[in-house]
C-alpha cells in the first residue's frame, strides 16, 4: 500500500547570527527518514530538545524564516511543496497541538471547531465531532477557560478531525492527564487510524508510545537512531544502545540510567552523537557519520548494533 | 522525626472543599507514594504540608509542633513545572546563591558549571529541575515533597534523578512524599502508597 507520508533524508538547520554579522548554521535535525502507512499509528520518541516537535512543524510548513530544510517529504506519493502544504494544512494534514494554549481564549468552542465556517453543514459536522468524543452540545457555548484539561484535549482532537484528515500529527497529546484519561485520548487516535488515516504521535513518553503505536522511531539529538516494531521492545530485539538504555531506564524494568546528558543541537562531532555515553563505543564510532541502515525489519544508525553486525 | 497532616481540610476562597479531613503521617526515612487522578488535590496537599497554604481545618505538625514561620523550613517542596519555580530574571548562579547550595550536590546532579551563568529560559526542563532539587536539599531539610517532578522528562533523566534522590535521602534519612500518576514509578520507589 502506498504510504500516506514518506520522509527521506530530511535535515533542518537554523541560521543564527553570532557576533555582529557573522552567521552560523545550527543543525537541529539530521538525515531523518520515516514513513506512515494508512491505518497505522507511528510514534516518534525523543527527549526534550531532540528536535521532535520541529519534525511536526517541518511537515506542516510552519518553520520560521531563518530555517533551511533539505531532503524530501512526500504525501500520498506526491512531494509536499510549500504551495501544496498550504492547501492541505488544516484539511488533509492536521495537527493536534500540545496544549490548551493553542485554543483561542476569546472564542467559544463551537465557532472554534468550525473554523469560522457558518453554514448549517459545518454546524452539524462540529456537533457530530463533539458527540464522538463524549462532549454534549452545551460544550459549543463554553469558552476554553471553562474546560477541564481532559475536555480541552478532546476539543483539540475534535477540531482536528472534523475535516476527515488523511494524516493526523499529535504533538505530546497527553501530558497532565492521568492514566485513564490518557488511555481514552489514545483510544481516539487508534480509532482515527482504524478509519484509514495515518497518525504520527510525537512524544517523550516511551510507555505511552508503546501502548498504541505499531512502530516507534527513536530520536536522539536531532538524529533518528532506530526504527523498531513495538514488539521488539518486549522481545529484547532492540538494535541501538540508546533505545536499550531508554527501555532499561523504565521503572517497570531495571530503572538503571546511563550517565550523561543529550548534547545540544550543533554539538560539533564527526561521528555518532551517542558515542560519548555509549557502553559499547569503539574508536571508529567517532570518526565518520554513521549511516541509517535496515536491520531485522527495522532501521538502525549504529556501526555495532546489538545482536549482530549490519550485513 | 515525623510530618503529620491531622484532620486537614482545605478549600480555596468560596470554592467547594478540595481536601476533607485528610490524615497522613510521614516518618523520617520513609518513601510514601501519593496516587490519585488529576484534580484530586495532590498538589494542594503538598502545598499545605510545605506551609505554602494554611489548612481551613485541622493542622500540619512537624514533630507535634506547627511548621516554623521563619528561617529554613525543614519541609521542602519540588514542583511539577521547574520553569515556574525559578526567578526568570536571575541567572541560576544567583538563584542558587539565595539558598546556598553545596557544590557536591551540583556535581552529583550532573549540573554543568556553564549552566550556572544562564537564565532559566535558556535551559531545558530537565536541566532546570536538577537545580530545583539541589536547592531543596538544604542541609536542614528533613522532608521532601515531590509533586510529579519527573513527568515531563525522558526515561533516562527520570531514572538518573530518582537514583540520585534514593542515595541522598538514604544517606541523610530524609522522608519523601512522592505524588505521581505513574503507578509503576510509585511501586518502584515507595515503601507504601496511599490513595487520596
Amino acid at each position: 500500500m502506498e504510504p500516506i507520508l514518506e520522509i527521506n533524508g530530511l535535515s533542518l538547520s537554523f541560521t543564527q547570527y553570532e557576533r555582529g554579522t557573522r552567521r552560523r548554521s545550527l543543525p537541529v535535525i539530521r538525515d531523518l527518514s520515516l514513513s506512515i502507512a494508512p491505518g497505522e499509528v507511528a510514534a516518534v520518541v525523543g527527549a526534550s530538545g531532540s528536535g521532535k516537535s520541529l519534525l511536526a512543524h517541518s511537515i506542516l510548513g510552519l518553520l520560521p524564516y531563518n530555517s533551511h530544510l533539505e531532503g524530501e517529504i512526500r504525501f500520498l506519493g506526491q512531494p509536499l511543496t510549500p504551495q501544496r502544504t498550504k492547501k492541505l494544512r488544516g484539511r488533509e494534514i492536521v495537527l493536534v497541538p500540545q496544549g490548551v494554549t493553542y485554543l483561542d481564549p476569546l472564542m467559544k468552542v463551537g465557532p472554534q471547531i468550525r473554523g469560522g465556517d457558518r453554514t448549517e453543514q459545518a454546524r452539524q459536522r462540529s456537533r457530530r465531532a463533539l458527540e464522538r468524543y463524549g462532549l454534549g452540545t452545551e460544550t459549543e457555548n463554553l469558552y476554553p477557560f471553562e474546560l477541564s484539561g481532559g475536555m480541552a484535549r478532546r476539543v483539540l482532537i475534535a477540531s482536528a478531525v472534523t475535516t476527515d484528515p488523511k494524516l493526523v500529527i499529535a504533538d505530546e497529546p497527553t501530558p497532565g492527564l492521568d492514566a485513564r484519561a490518557a488511555g481514552r485520548v489514545l483510544g481516539h487516535f487508534r480509532e482515527i487510524a482504524e478509519g484509514g488515516a495515518g497518525v504520527l504521535l510525537i512524544t517523550h513518553d516511551l510507555e505511552l508510545a508503546l501502548t498504541i503505536a505499531s512502530r516507534v522511531t527513536v530520536f536522539y539529538a536531532g538524529e533518528t537512531v532506530e526504527e523498531a516494531r513495538a514488539a521488539d521492545f518486549t522481545q529484547d530485539r532492540l538494535r541501538h544502545p540508546y533505545t536499550r538504555a531508554l527501555w532499561h531506564a523504565m521503572p517497570q524494568n531495571s530503572f538503571t540510567p546511563i550517565p550523561g546528558t543529550q548534547p545540544y543541537p550543533g554539538a560539533v562531532t564527526e561521528g555518532c552523537l551517542f558515542a560519548p555515553r555509549c557502553p559499547s563505543s569503539q574508536p571508529e564510532c567517532q570518526r565518520a557519520p554513521v549511516p541509517y541502515r535496515p536491520l531485522r525489519g527495522g532501521r538502525v544508525r549504529c556501526l555495532h548494533p546489538e545482536g549482530g553486525e549490519v550485513p | 522525626m515525623s510530618l503529620e497532616a491531622r484532620q486537614v481540610s482545605f478549600s480555596y476562597r468560596r470554592g467547594k472543599p478540595i481536601l476533607q479531613t485528610i490524615n497522613l503521617t510521614l516518618e523520617a526515612g520513609e518513601w510514601v507514594g501519593l496516587a490519585a487522578p488529576s484534580g484530586r488535590g495532590k498538589t494542594t496537599l503538598c502545598r499545605l504540608l510545605a506551609g505554602y497554604e494554611r489548612p481551613t481545618g485541622g493542622e500540619i505538625l512537624l514533630d507535634g509542633r506547627p511548621l516554623p514561620d521563619r528561617g529554613v523550613c525543614p519541609v521542602q517542596m519540588i514542583w511539577q513545572h521547574p520553569e515556574t519555580a525559578l526567578d526568570p530574571r536571575l541567572r541560576l548562579r544567583d538563584t542558587m546563591r539565595e539558598t546556598g547550595v553545596e557544590d557536591r550536590l551540583l556535581h552529583a546532579l550532573n549540573i554543568e558549571p556553564a549552566w550556572l551563568d544562564r537564565y532559566p529560559l535558556e535551559l531545558s526542563g530537565g536541566e532546570l529541575q536538577r537545580f530545583c532539587i539541589a536547592r531543596a536539599l538544604h542541609p536542614q531539610t528533613r522532608f521532601l515533597l515531590c509533586d510529579e517532578i519527573t513527568a515531563m522528562l525522558d526515561l533516562i533523566t527520570q531514572a538518573q534523578i530518582w537514583r540520585f534522590l534514593q542515595e541522598e535521602a538514604g544517606r541523610r534519612g530524609l522522608g519523601l512524599l512522592v505524588a505521581s500518576h505513574n503507578g509503576a514509578l510509585l511501586e518502584r520507589l515507595c515503601t507504601r502508597i496511599v490513595p487520596l
